[in-house]
């Protein structure tokens, strides 16, 4: 029976500082089969796969690996035991050739030396094996990204992988790299080897999976063989139905148009192509999208964080030049990032810094120096409006919880008086009770007049707090949708609408 | 991928003509080496002799020996400041175990001379010791090498400073060196200086070291992404710590070297010599952001430097004009480092 499953996965549970991210999640992959994991962002699945590599130690349940208990300590020690996972990000050392990535970590020796011979030789054999025409001696930076998730692909078969495990392998891949890959995995299901893989084609799914298992909010909805599917029928699987009270009533009221964007296209990659869309006065617009859609890139070329091709902002029909973020600023433009510790706070410094830093010039007294009263004054007034919870204003940041954070950096750019508030996740990583008094904020805002974009992942939030959604798949904009009107599906439908024309996306 | 190619064909002219401007950017560094060299022929054709050669050859030895040392460290993203001190270091303990035993003024007055070999084995095993804890401080505490070896360098000359004064006739400089100490650093075999041939063999062993071990494949994937290099499982703490142990080796070589080439040690010798040193890697492509170098990029660096600094001398360059030129090298040698491998966001 229990051999049945190469791999099981029994009741595994995970949380982080109190909120649930896996409750008794179930996954058994059997030998010679790719088992499809799907799910929105955020669901779970990537917490999943690093609970099985030892990345995270999960609170409750076990693995089972040809029916043994087991527990990896670490993704070096998962491979030496078969399995291995191949990340949507490589980690290769780019400046090494293909066969020093491959054997890294334990190369041939002969006497002192590094078997070279050897090398090239086991790595000759194992491109054959798996149909790979690269010559292991290039370079890794001179191959394309397809090409390095072979190399990182062969990597794990050289470790005789029982289990592989793919994440997204074909998001940056033309639908002939996504064939090669395919035959790939079709020489290791004949060989024996089961596969996870991660992806959100749901074209792909359907042509490459045996079996099809679904995590909404860290739960386990269910696992099918994929006969038995549709693709409406995993999609509903996907998204749920039901929205609660977790939303302030939408009271805001969208006026006239206030920003145009004109065929917007970012020079560098991750690119962002001809965006065109408007945005009203006292409107809240959701950007919807997978993981590198290109929304937090859309948000930052508004702001002049990214350098741009083409490309022009209205505002009240003027032209405006927002070539970088200084100048976005005096346009009144605000930009809350996405990664609130990397981009966003100054941890070591205190509330009084953090809330003032982005206005700094306004304080300067008639002698040029820094205005005390005059900051710590508006300090308070932001934390009295917006009921920050904090001893006083002279307190670290970092001692903040994440929602408090939060709040403390949208007072710092409520203070810059801006017009235009570009929101990139504004709630992540906060709890839910956190969550409702951001949405009270943003929609408090836009009745104010202020015209918000709001960017996020979870499509609950969208449809909760936005009057229009836009939604961007593979760096365009494939559709705007009434949030009144639309359903889950549909916008899930338009996230993907161009993952798989992605040859025509290159040129 | 099909599209690609046919506009790479359509782009064809005009790809040579950005390929050009590429084979430019790569190597303007060496471009204005070579003018510099050549304006230097031109003002002084005697330049071109076969003394000058080899003077430069034998000034580019001692420094070549200790670039691979912080080359190693550099592919490594680190850099060491305290490479002078360790120099001098060697230097003084070498000098004060090899003086000549009728020199009136001995740091040890009554010891007997000790075979060469044991005074080159005691000052390898201290910088080595030294260098290893510079390398352990880096990898258990993830302190920058920059301040973990700028304490170190600190520290050292304090530690230095105490020995040297501790000799018997107090703090003067050790000299009066044994003629077969003196002999084997500064004389010649076959027509060739012996420290000539000294920095052939450490090239070779360093070649061998960097491009046939496990060690040296280890060191490039340690500096080129750590991260990768953990997962796969290289130990990154015992490569790090091995990087730092084998570049003491070499100061320590360094130093037994330098002070019978001078012809006298004291705690101040070997002062600044990391900055040769680095400027020498950096300009030869060992690259500040780890992973790249060459033995024959720290070659390249260290005569280019060697050949500028004599023939500047040379055609009578005033010394301060010398230090403008030198310092605006190694910053554009940089910016273009950089350049190089840039990626654009």
């Amino acid at each position: 029976m229990q051999n049945e499953y190469l791999l099981s996965i029994k009741n595994v549970c995970k949380s982080f500082a109190g909120v649930t991210v896996l409750k008794n999640v179930c996954l058994n992959i059997r030998p010679g089969t790719v088992h499809s994991l799907m799910g929105e962002n955020g669901a779970g699945k990537s917490t999943l796969m690093k609970c099985l590599f030892g990345i995270y130690k999960q609170d409750a349940g076990e693995f089972f690996f040809q029916g043994e208990s087991f527990n990896f300590t670490d993704p070096k020690h998962a491979l030496e035991n078969g399995v291995s996972m191949v990340h949507q990000e490589l980690n290769q050392v780019t400046k090494r050739t293909i066969s020093d990535n491959i054997w890294l970590g334990r190369y041939p020796q002969k006497g002192i030396f590094v078997d070279e011979k050897k090398m090239y030789n086991d790595t000759m054999d194992l491109f054959k094996r798996l149909n790979i025409h690269l010559d292991p001696r290039t370079r890794l930076d001179k191959l394309s990204v397809s090409q390095r998730q072979m190399v990182e692909i062969a990597k794990a078969v050289s470790y005789d992988a029982k289990i592989i495990v793919l994440d997204e392998p074909t998001s940056s891949l033309t639908a002939h790299e996504v064939s090669m890959l395919f035959d790939i995995m079709k020489v290791l299901k004949n060989e024996g080897v089961g596969i996870v893989y991660i992806s959100h084609k749901m074209e792909e799914i359907f042509e490459v999976s045996d079996d099809v298992t679904v995590l909404r909010d860290g739960s386990h909805i269910g696992t099918e063989r994929i006969e038995n599917l549709t693709m409406e029928k995993i999609v509903n699987m996907m998204v749920g139905r039901d929205l609660d009270n977790r939303f302030p009533p939408k009271t805001n009221v969208p006026g006239e148009v206030h920003m145009s964007v004109k065929n917007l296209t970012t020079k560098y990659k991750p690119i962002v192509q001809n965006a065109e869309f408007e945005l009203r006065k006292g409107e809240i617009l959701g950007i919807a999208g997978l993981v590198g859609a290109g929304r937090t890139e859309l948000v930052e070329a508004l702001f002049g964080a990214r350098t741009l091709e083409t490309g022009e902002i209205y505002i009240d029909g003027n032209l405006i030049d927002n070539s970088n973020p200084h100048k976005a600023i005096n346009n009144k433009f605000a930009l809350l990032t996405e990664e609130r510790r990397e981009t966003g706070i100054y941890p070591v410094a205190d509330i009084t810094f953090n809330s003032c830093i982005s206005n700094i010039k306004e304080y300067k007294n008639k002698f040029g120096l820094l205005d005390d009263k005059k900051m710590k004054d508006d300090t308070d007034v932001q934390i009295k409006s917006m009921r920050i919870k904090t001893p006083n204003r002279r307190e670290r940041i970092r001692n903040l919880s994440g929602g408090n954070q939060q709040k403390v950096i949208i007072g710092r750019w409520l203070l810059t008086q801006p017009d235009i508030l570009l929101l990139d996740e504004p709630t992540r990583g906060i709890d839910v009770g956190a969550k409702y008094e951001i949405y009270q904020l943003i929609i408090e805002l836009a009745k104010k007049g202020k015209s918000i974009i709001v960017v996020s992942s979870e499509m609950p939030e969208l449809l909760g707090i936005t009057n229009r959604i836009m939604v961007m798949s593979n760096g365009r904009i494939s559709g705007t949708v009434n949030t009144e009107e639309t359903t889950q599906t549909e916008i899930f439908n338009l996230s993907t609408k161009y993952l798989n024309n992605n040859e025509e996306a290159e040129v | 991928m099909s599209s690609v190619n046919t506009l790479d064909e359509k782009r064809f002219l005009k790809r040579t003509k950005s390929q050009w401007q590429e084979l430019l950017t790569n190597n303007a560094i060496y471009i204005v080496i070579f003018a510099i060299i050549i304006f230097i022929i031109i003002s002084e054709p005697s330049f071109l002799s076969g003394r000058v050669f080899k003077n430069i050859l034998t000034q580019s030895s001692v420094r070549l020996i200790l670039a691979f040392g912080v080359g190693g460290i550099i592919i490594l993203q680190g850099t060491d400041l305290s490479l002078g001190r360790m120099v001098g270091f060697a230097a003084v303990v070498a000098g004060s175990l090899l003086q000549r035993p009728d020199y009136a003024n001995r740091f040890y007055p009554d010891m007997a001379a000790l075979p060469l070999i044991v005074p080159v084995l005691i000052v390898i095993v201290i910088c080595s010791v030294f260098s290893g804890i510079n390398g352990w401080v880096v990898a258990k505490f993830k302190i920058h090498p920059f301040l973990a070896t700028m304490g170190m360098m600190i520290t050292l000359y304090g530690i230095l400073s105490i020995y040297f004064a501790s000799g018997a006739p107090g703090p003067q400089p050790i000299g009066g060196f044994d003629d077969r100490y003196t002999e084997l650093v500064i004389g010649s075999t076959l027509g060739i200086p012996n420290l000539v041939i000294f920095a052939l063999l450490t090239s070779g062993l360093v070649w061998v070291l960097w491009n046939k071990t496990t060690f040296g494949k280890n060191m490039y994937a340690v500096g080129g992404n750590p991260e990768a290099a953990k997962v796969s499982g290289v130990n990154v703490m015992i490569t790090t710590i091995l990087v730092y142990v084998f570049a003491g080796v070499l100061y320590g070589v360094g130093g037994f070297l330098e002070a019978a080439r001078i012809g006298s040690a004291n705690n101040g010798t070997g002062f600044g010599y990391e900055l040769d040193a680095i400027a020498a890697c950096v300009v030869g492509g060992i690259s500040f952001s780890g992973g790249i170098g060459k033995v024959s990029g720290a070659i390249v660096g260290v005569l280019m430097f060697t050949i500028i600094s004599y023939g500047m001398t040379f055609i009578g360059l005033d010394m301060y004009y010398q230090y403008i030129i030198k310092g605006i090298i190694i910053v554009a040698a940089v910016a273009l480092d950089t350049k190089k491998y840039l990626k654009k966001s």
